[in-house]
């Protein structure tokens, strides 16, 4: 028979008796990684309609009556930099600075707003010119893509907002410092969506 | 100046008293039927004060094992509805012949075959696979509940709120007339404009967003929240079905949510996708929904693999055979479920060259497929089999479900598939999979883990009228299908002009009474079952000898399932358990952390039904009024801070020694 020893031996083998509470969130990167693929293939089906029917162009403009690289270029380029200051507002987090956090968001706000501002222009005028998205499968592919990308950084933006009001009201306390960290995945996510729409409609949309 | 017709259509869009179908007999009885029992279930909750246990001990609750039953009641309520239509289409189609119209015209005919499918896969299917992976998998590796608890109630909620417009469709306005994945051009504007298809899209795309986040939710749980020890080949094998399942579901679920969303603006916006003219591409639609449509069939038959691996294991008393031969199986299907997908338009006219690579793909995986049976009868081989009802309907699955597998090897031919295309043999053969294989193994699952859930056995008796009848009426059902599906007779047909097909539909009618009564003898079994509750109690926690955590706890599991997480060092961590005889933790108990409740996930659920079915009726003011709603409520919750509570020590303890004297009266009893 065993040993009172034995026995509490046992247990602590196949017992984890020394266990502390469990870090809040210790999944949450992982599952917002997860989600941003699973949002991704949802981009994916949207490219790939985009690839069977940019060619459909019904009888109606293509991309060389319609688009305006420069306009594209300045656009892009905003995202990019709005990119670029996300980046600040993690750096000035990591140092714990929350007004600088907040700073360098509104920067990446303002920016993300002027790439939304730009493309709503840009919709308008293609509108305003009869291309809509009723026109073509052409035009219904690509409004689709664009446009979702556009809802995208609307739905980015309300969150920045929230998380402004958010580090307000509480600090870069531990929770909030999570939320940058997921916007900020967002963020990038979408500048490399965008890099994608930027080549494959935009681009190569001149080329055909 | 309004007229008052401008006023009612812009307060309530396309919804008139036109919309009530008052003029069809059989959906007023129905009405009337719903609305007594209704207001009976309603009267009574109300009469012994249930209201405020229901809202607080389930609607809010975050608690994973809740949540899984609460899934499972979905399930079977939709079950209920959904076999309610197969039984009348069985019907309508064994008397319509010569000349006999039969008793259901074409507009009722057409939604019942249609609504069938979509909540047979989506509202059925889905919820008891997600409520068995919700309830098991967190027990199975040790883990005190899912990764994220709130998300997991929403997605419940969401999933219900999908069920509750696909109900709704049936008393207000009508249902989708497409068929279960509603092909362009006939879903879209010019052909369907009436409200069905606004039902279909709304209801699966609100569901959609449950189960994409049920399935991140449940990968994130199984890859962060194992108990100490467990590696992945460590893994109980429900496990590792479940996590290639949830895979499978965020890989394919998006894919749904884009081509619905796209079949939605050609409806809404009028733009050209899947349209005839303009460039629209219906062949599009076609494709991309079965890159959906393929991968999900695997995501409801993986955990059910699953499921009959732990029985088989358990019933035979011995480790699994060929544990890692029947983790890289599942893989393996995994990964080749997203490369078969065209062998559903094999007619579509892609080409030999592409046809085949198909059709290959198609029969390779009745490879690793075939391995799983064999290691299923390997770990039968030579054990002491113990006939429980679990194992009664996994041996009967084996027996069935290979009949399924081998039909579907012939259909993955190409040129049969020519042949057999939409016929009955299509029907026969998915249904062999599909109730021989997922339907089988939920009852199996449900009378396996049921003692887990409740703490008491479930009747077996009852059961075994249940699964015989089940088994009998399953064959009687759907070999007359076989044999028609051979002779060219298609699917989805109301009336039939040639007299000699009669025979065969009426003995495949039969079948489904006989599958009527197996329905009966189970919900009797349940009733049965919870009434002599006290004699079928399981005090050991254990009733079936299991080797996997979940029989570590006790029956119900407490709250927080396992007072000290368990160390596994070995696969069938608790049979290892057993059989070192390692004791109980008894004393050192500390407070738990545990997620609080919340009532906003059943909040955002409804929000999005209402705003789902203003989207349907075209009550734009309604639709925005209640997405700001959604959005500002969505907000509101992320202002809560304060998610977590802990279980106090003492509570734990106490909670703990009354386990400790349940067990040691159970020993004295052996004693």
């Amino acid at each position: 028979m065993s040993t009172p020893a034995d026995a509490a031996a046992l247990t602590a083998r196949y017992y984890d008796l020394d266990e502390h509470d469990h870090p809040e969130g210790g999944s949450t990167m992982l599952g917002f990684w997860i989600y941003l693929m699973s949002d991704c293939l949802i981009f994916a089906m949207l490219f790939a309609a985009f690839g069977v029917l940019g060619g459909n162009y019904a009888a109606g403009p293509g991309p060389k009556d319609l688009f305006d690289l420069p306009l594209v270029a300045l656009n892009t380029s905003m995202l990019l930099l709005s990119s670029i200051t996300y980046g600040f507002a993690m750096l000035a987090m990591q140092r714990g600075q929350a007004r600088a956090t907040q700073g360098w968001l509104i920067v990446t706000g303002l920016f993300g707003a002027a790439f939304l501002g730009i493309e709503l222009y840009e919709f308008a005028h293609l509108i305003h010119e009869g291309a809509t998205p009723q026109r073509s499968a052409f035009l219904s592919a690509f409004f689709t893509l664009v446009g979702t990308h556009g809802l995208h950084v609307t739905f980015g933006l309300v969150w920045l907002g929230v998380l402004l009001v958010q580090i307000g009201q509480r600090g870069l306390i531990a929770a909030n410092r999570r939320r940058l960290m997921c916007l900020s995945l967002f963020w990038h996510f979408l500048d490399v969506v965008w890099i994608g729409v930027f080549t494959f409609v935009y681009l190569m949309g001149m080329l055909r | 100046m309004t007229t008052p017709d401008q006023t009612w259509s812009f307060l309530f869009g396309r919804l008139t008293l036109d919309a009530l179908p008052l003029h069809e007999p059989i959906i007023v009885a129905t009405f009337a039927a719903v609305v007594l029992g209704g207001v009976a279930v309603v009267g009574a909750l109300t009469y012994f004060k249930l209201w405020g246990y229901l809202w607080r001990e389930w609607f809010t609750s975050v608690d994973h094992k809740k949540i899984g039953v609460m899934y499972m009641v979905l399930g079977l309520i939709m079950f209920l509805r959904g076999f309610a239509d197969a039984i009348m289409m069985r019907i309508q189609q064994a008397i319509a012949f010569n000349g006999n119209e039969g008793y259901l015209n074409a507009h009722h005919y057409d939604q019942i075959f249609t609504a069938h499918g979509v909540i047979m896969i989506f509202f059925v299917a889905m919820p008891f696979v997600t409520g068995l992976m919700n309830f098991v998998v967190p027990l199975q590796i040790g883990a005190r509940d899912v990764s994220f608890p709130f998300l997991n109630n929403f997605s419940f909620w969401m999933t219900a709120a999908g069920a509750m417009l696909v109900m709704a469709s049936l008393f207000v306005g009508e249902f989708a007339q497409t068929g279960w994945l509603a092909y362009p051009p006939l879903s879209g504007i010019a052909y369907s404009p009436g409200v069905g298809v606004g039902y279909y899209l709304w209801a699966l795309q609100i569901a959609g967003v449950g189960t994409t986040l049920s399935g991140i939710n449940l990968i994130a749980t199984i890859v962060k929240m194992r108990a100490p020890g467990m590696t992945m080949m460590r893994m109980p094998v429900f496990t590792w079905t479940s996590l290639c399942t949830n895979v499978l579901i965020v890989a394919s679920f998006p894919v749904l949510t884009a081509v619905l969303a796209l079949l939605s603006l050609d409806r809404y916006v009028g733009t050209n996708f899947f349209t005839n003219d303009f460039g629209g591409s219906p062949m599009m639609y076609v494709n991309l929904i079965w890159i959906w449509g393929h991968p999900e069939v695997y995501i409801l038959i993986l955990p059910i693999f699953g499921v009959f691996s732990e029985v088989t294991a358990t019933f035979s008393g011995k480790r699994l055979f060929g544990y890692s031969s029947m983790v890289y199986a599942t893989v393996v299907i995994t990964i080749l479920s997203y490369v078969v997908w065209l062998h559903h338009f094999f007619t579509m006219g892609s080409g030999a060259s592409v046809n085949s690579f198909f059709g290959i793909t198609t029969m390779v995986i009745s490879i690793p497929t075939g391995a799983k049976l064999f290691n299923w009868l390997f770990t039968m081989y030579r054990a002491r089999i113990r006939f429980d009802l679990p194992m009664m309907w996994t041996v009967a699955f084996m027996l069935t479900f290979v009949i399924g597998g081998m039909t579907g090897v012939l259909l993955a031919v190409p040129p049969a598939d020519f042949v057999l295309h939409n016929s009955l043999f299509l029907i026969a053969h998915f249904h062999n999979v599909i109730i021989g294989g997922v339907v089988f193994g939920v009852f199996a699952a449900i009378n396996y883990w049921w003692p887990k859930a409740f703490g008491f056995r479930l009747e077996p008796f009852w059961g075994k009228v249940s699964f015989w009848c089940w088994v009998i009426g399953f064959w009687l059902a759907f070999t007359p299908l076989y044999v028609m599906g051979l002779m060219g007779v298609t699917r989805r047909l109301r009336v039939f002009d040639d007299p000699s097909l009669q025979i065969w539909f009426v003995i495949a009618a039969i079948g489904a009474v006989l599958i009527a009564c197996g329905i009966a003898a189970m919900l009797v079994q349940y009733a049965v079952s919870i009434l002599r509750r006290d004699s079928l109690r399981d005090d050991s926690g254990d009733p079936w000898n299991g080797r996997t955590l979940e029989w570590a706890t006790s029956s119900p599991p407490p709250a927080y399932n396992f007072a000290f997480t368990p160390v596994v060092h070995d696969l069938d961590a608790w049979a290892e358990m057993k059989r070192t005889g390692a004791p109980r933790p008894a004393d050192g108990f500390r407070a738990i952390h545990m997620p609080r409740n919340t009532g906003a996930g059943i909040i955002l659920a409804g929000i999005s039904t209402v705003c789902g079915f203003a989207l349907i009726w075209h009550i734009w003011w309604l639709a925005i009024a209640s997405f700001a709603a959604l959005l500002i409520t969505a907000i509101a919750h992320t202002f809560n801070y304060a998610r977590d509570f802990h279980i106090p020590a003492d509570v734990v303890a106490e909670t703990e020694a009354r386990r400790a004297r349940q067990l040691a009266a159970l020993e004295g009893a052996a004693a």
